[in-house]
């Protein structure tokens, strides 16, 4: 069973935003709510200048769910953290308790009105019937439903932006890392159980019969 | 009797980790959740023309997995150059 999850290589994104815009256009998402955002550190500083691409992390446990005082949120067998908009209230708890400041709130009328909660649905729409006008004008389109992924991975020029089953992705980014030669620190064995000897390196990969790499 | 007692108490002891229930995370609000059953993305006729890498069974869970997996191997660069 896959478990879908974004993965960002920061060593790759060069902030062109374009994950941003296929979003919006995709999912014709209203104006002033972003799913997804690029954030940068150290702006303009040479060399240390950093982009990820942040939106909804679909996390395992994730805090929206847990705090929402309607229990409007649900998972799918894939892992997607998704919500029922008839259901939401748009009372913001879920904008506080999440980590990553995707849940976003639509300003409509004068006065700031908050209408309901809005977030990256990993492109797999929500809970009406799959692929229907309800649906995209809700939750966006069901990409998913049409075999593919996110919009925002799938057209990322530079692939930074990854998307899909966590250990495919996983298994391209540490691919990435060791053809690199840099980077293993931060990945796998010395990230889990400490970096060991002064010098000591991670552990050689042990070659794969073919056919169960993903 | 304390021997006893010592041997019932290291048995008990011993034998407590059998009873632990499998840690499956299952947040308690999921369990709550009183909105619409959304469907599933298999149970969906694939759009076949315009689908790079193949289609799946309508209903077959398996199928559109194999199909989605293809999808994300086409973000591997050395994947895509080598296949």
């Amino acid at each position: 069973m896959a478990r879908m999850k974004f993965l960002c290589d920061a060593e790759r994104c060069i902030e062109c935003n374009g994950c941003v815009t296929a979003c919006k256009n995709e999912n014709e998402v209203p104006w002033g709510v972003n799913r997804r955002r690029v954030v940068t550190i150290n702006d303009g500083v040479v060399g240390a200048e950093k982009s990820i691409s942040v939106a909804c992390m679909h996390c395992s446990d994730a805090p929206c769910m847990a705090v929402c005082p309607v229990d409007c949120f649900y998972r799918t067998d894939d892992g997607v953290v998704l919500h029922d908009k008839d259901l939401c209230i748009g009372c913001g708890y879920c904008f506080y308790a999440c980590p990553f400041g995707a849940p976003q709130f639509p300003q409509a009328g004068a006065f700031g009105l908050r209408g309901k909660m809005d977030k990256c649905t990993f492109c797999a729409g929500g809970p009406e019937a799959d692929r229907s006008a309800a649906e995209f004008q809700k939750y966006g389109r069901n990409r998913l439903a049409e075999g593919k992924l996110p919009a925002c991975a799938e057209m990322c020029s530079t692939k930074a932006l990854l998307g899909g089953d966590g250990d495919v992705i996983a298994d391209i980014y540490r691919e990435r890392v060791l053809r690199r030669g840099k980077g293993s620190e931060v990945w796998g064995w010395g990230t889990a159980y400490g970096p060991g000897n002064p010098g000591a390196k991670p552990p050689a990969q042990q070659p794969q019969p073919s056919g169960q790499r993903s | 009797m304390n021997r006893v007692f010592l041997a019932v108490a290291l048995v008990a002891f011993g034998l407590a980790a059998c009873g632990e229930r499998e840690q499956v995370i299952e947040p308690v609000s999921e369990k709550r959740y009183q909105g619409k059953r959304d469907g599933k993305p298999w149970d969906n006729e694939s759009p076949m023309v315009e689908l790079r890498g193949g289609k799946w069974t309508k209903g077959n869970q398996a199928s559109w997995e194999e199909q989605i997996k293809i999808r994300q191997l086409a973000q591997h660069e050395h994947k895509r150059i080598y296949q």
